[in-house]
């Protein structure tokens, strides 16, 4: 770098979009605490995650064909410097997650004045912002210790996010403690198996890990590595016997944090374990190890029936849709062990689909909050007549949660019995129908109450004000679209899983 | 062969701190019920990683990897691995972070339950719970 | 604290040195082991004495909750702002070279300062403003009940 300013070409605007991905929503989140306006904290928040969606959509448009950008900060050249890294796979989270963080924002306006007093809105979109940014550092980073720098950074901004639910019931302070504890333990235990990878390679950035790990498959220092990382993503995840924090976060955050956070924090922690698998580790070390089989799978399993049958017994809507949560995760994960194309495709369009699919339910979710004062089915008794727009949405999201064709969720659903019929395993097969029987039954429980039901008399329920109406049917009309067009989702995802499992990092 | 046993312990030395400090965390973080606590043995087990990495950084024999002001670099100095410390660096702000978000969740958990002992807030919780349930089932029987 | 005439004396004689110190700390990172990160906490440890000392209300005068949160945040708009400008030259985030094109090690010298003055001044406001919030809690217990 030092020396070459001379024949300097200057960077266009085209090669810093992978920086501007993440700076955009930094830069926001201290001008928001340093004007200390309430009228400018939400248009700034807005107008950044706006801006970072668009870039997300540029990006993506570079890298669908399996190209990758690689950016370097401060213009030290990987592997010594910190390497952004945009290929197909997090190009599609990135637009998964400001895409969402963009229909939510306007969504949290009106829900926010139900669930948060006034003087906390500035800092509460400051937290926003930040947090939105430590996701797409996640997701955008190629350097494995940045990872946990952005980890930590959306995860401690999350957890002050869920204890604003304590306005309305102060448990989601000892949820958003209980949180802490865990997702500390977790980050923690990422960053032993960085320190393990970088004893043994000397080196954190992702695509030279990959170079050097080759054929490390029985150095017990990198076995060890990669049991602590995905222990500790697990956590992040919530895969199934980790998954004991998620519940109450989500049942007693503020709405549209639920919202956000269902639809992009798990998701970006199944892409750190996807990117840790694939590129870092590899599929042949992957493959050779008994992790998939023996310890993924039966999770994966359990996850889809035991989360399940939990949300079955619910009576909050919201935890209900937190337990469904755990049992979606479980799909992803077993599209992950499956180690084929198909597979890899399911799971990350799973990903996709399933986040909008919960960020439309959720922010539902937070129109009964506002107008029923709650999510408890014995609230929502006759809302399908009361608040017909909200109800219809939400009904729609509800079927791409079980995967009726037509929707969103039938088409990961049909990738993943695919895959497993692919591999011969037509058990996993009859499993994955088996366990969307099982959503059939909650998401029924959900429809009982609001078409079936009596509105309680002399209640005065009323539709919810368009500014929620409108991001909840540009979530839910997502979820029918992406049933119908899938040629962005499945070409997306099919290049992310060939990148993934050719494990290509040597195209510099 | 006890003297291979005797390398392979004192060789190791600060692995097994870091194992024993780490355990001694975790099982603080685990075991104990007092929320306050419970940050302390976090505290402990986020140290015992920072241990581990600066002590991964150390090269015996090594100084301080900051070069002489006139650049004139000596080639027998041996200079320390800096990259751990920066990265601990790091962690450490993070930690600072979360300790102090945590006790904060703490201050308010003592204001809104009373109590900072984890097994009396689940006792409220559960009792909350079930009135909500109580609640909720008695009216829609109302309903039905 | 009011009759504690030897502590109020010498955090008065003591507070001067530790901002004058941290100020040693922040600039010599360059060159010695310090920087933004351990002047900040330098910096602010000197307001936390103060505050102990003289309580929360007298440092609150000088150094009130809202200019904190300003200049927490201004510290990190300024350390991002420095790789904007290297933007704009058309350089890569973060690349010093930008602040002086010619001369790129003045560049680099002229970076990591403003960088860590960015880092040394959020460091400070927010050990002062983790402090102002804890301390700022009515105590539950009396000072009797120990």
């Amino acid at each position: 770098m030092a020396g070459d300013a001379l024949n300097h070409a200057s960077m266009t605007l085209t090669e810093q979009l992978p920086i501007l991905q993440v700076l955009v929503p930094f830069v926001a989140a201290p001008l928001i605490v340093f004007i200390g306006s309430r009228a400018l904290a939400w248009p700034i928040a807005f107008a950044s995650s706006v801006a970072s969606f668009v870039i997300a959509s540029l990006l993506l448009g570079q890298v669908i064909n399996g190209d990758v950008i690689s950016y370097h900060i401060g213009g030290w050249a990987p592997p010594l410097g910190i390497e952004y890294r945009v290929d197909a796979t997090n190009a599609f989270v990135l637009l998964l997650i400001s895409g969402i963080s963009s229909v939510v924002l306007p969504f949290a306006r009106a829900s926010l004045s139900v669930e948060l007093p006034p003087r906390k809105h500035t800092l509460f979109y400051a937290l926003f912002t930040l947090c939105l940014t430590g996701l797409l550092g996640v997701v955008i980073t190629g350097d494995a210790f940045n990872v946990f720098v952005f980890l930590e950074i959306s995860s401690l901004s999350t957890y002050v996010l869920i204890a604003q639910g304590a306005s309305r019931d102060k448990r989601a302070l000892s949820s958003a403690y209980n949180y802490l504890i865990m997702g500390t333990i977790g980050a923690t235990f990422f960053v032993i198996g960085i320190g393990f990878l970088y004893m043994t390679t000397g080196t954190l950035n992702m695509a030279d890990l990959a170079v050097r790990l080759e054929g490390q498959g029985n150095n017990r220092t990198v076995q060890a590595a990669f049991a602590f990382i995905v222990v500790g993503i697990g956590l992040k995840a919530a895969i199934y016997p980790l998954h004991f924090w998620l519940p109450n976060a989500y049942t007693f955050a503020p709405s549209v944090v639920t919202a956000f956070l269902a639809a992009t924090a798990t998701k970006m922690a199944i892409y750190v374990l996807l990117r840790f698998m694939f590129t870092v580790f590899q599929p042949a070390f992957v493959d050779g190890g008994i992790t998939l089989e023996v310890i993924i799978l039966p999770f994966a399993i359990m996850a889809m029936f035991a989360a399940s049958l939990s949300a079955i017994f619910q009576r909050d809507l919201k935890r209900m849709l937190a337990y469904s949560s755990v049992a979606q995760i479980g799909y992803m994960l077993l599209g992950i062990t499956f180690l084929s194309e198909t597979g890899l495709m399911a799971t990350i369009v799973h990903l996709f689909n399933h986040g909008i699919t919960k960020a439309a339910l959720f922010m539902g979710v937070g129109c009964y909050v506002m107008q029923a004062g709650g999510g408890f089915y014995s609230q929502l008794s006759g809302a399908g007549k009361t608040m017909p727009w909200t109800s219809a949405a939400v009904v729609v999201a509800a079927l791409s949660l079980v995967g009726i064709p037509g929707t969103a969720g039938f088409i990961s659903k049909w990738l993943l019995i695919e895959a497993a019929l692919d591999r011969g395993w037509w058990f996993v097969a009859l499993l994955v129908v088996a366990s969307s029987l099982l959503a059939v039954i909650y998401v029924w429980r959900l429809i009982e109450a609001l078409y079936l039901g009596q509105p309680a008399e002399g209640a005065t329920t009323q539709e919810v004000p368009l500014g929620m109406l409108v991001p909840l049917w540009i979530m839910a009309g997502a979820c029918v679209y992406f049933g119908f067009d899938t040629d962005i989702t499945l070409s997306a995802s099919r290049s992310a899983a060939q990148g993934l499992l050719s494990g290509s990092v040597a195209v510099h | 062969m006890d003297l291979m046993t005797a390398e392979f312990i004192l060789g190791h030395l600060n692995y097994w701190l870091f194992i024993v400090l780490m355990m001694t965390g975790l099982y603080i973080v685990i075991a104990k019920g007092n929320l306050v606590k419970k940050i302390v043995g976090l505290n402990i087990f986020q140290a015992s990683v920072f241990m581990l990495y600066i002590s991964v950084g150390k090269i015996s024999g090594g100084t301080a990897p900051i070069f002489p002001l006139d650049m004139k670099i000596d080639p027998e100095v041996v200079y320390s691995n800096p990259l751990p410390h920066v990265l601990i660096l790091t962690a450490i702000v993070v930690g600072i972070a979360t300790t102090s978000l945590g006790l904060a969740l703490i201050v308010r958990i003592r204001e809104e339950f009373d109590t900072i002992e984890e097994d009396q807030i689940e006792e409220i919780e559960q009792e909350m719970a079930l009135a909500e349930i109580a609640r909720h089932d008695a009216q829609s029987a109302g309903q039905a | 604290m009011r009759h504690h005439l030897i502590l109020r004396v010498i955090t008065k004689m003591l507070v001067g040195t530790i901002f004058l110190f941290a100020l040693y700390v922040q600039f010599h990172g360059d060159y010695s082991p310090g920087g933004g990160f351990q002047a900040g906490v330098i910096m602010a440890s000197g307001f936390i004495i103060y505050g102990l000392i003289f309580s929360l209300e007298k440092l609150q005068l000088v150094f009130p909750p809202w200019l904190v949160h300003k200049l927490l945040a201004l510290g990190v708009l300024l350390y991002a702002g420095t790789g904007i400008y290297s933007l704009l030259g058309g350089y890569a985030y973060l690349d010093y070279t930008a602040l002086s094109p010619h001369h790129p090690e003045h560049g680099q010298h002229l970076g990591i300062l403003i960088v860590e003055a960015g880092v040394g001044i959020t460091v400070t406001g927010v050990m002062v403003a983790i402090y102002y919030a804890f301390a700022a809690r009515t105590p539950i217990i009396n000072d009797e009940e120990w």
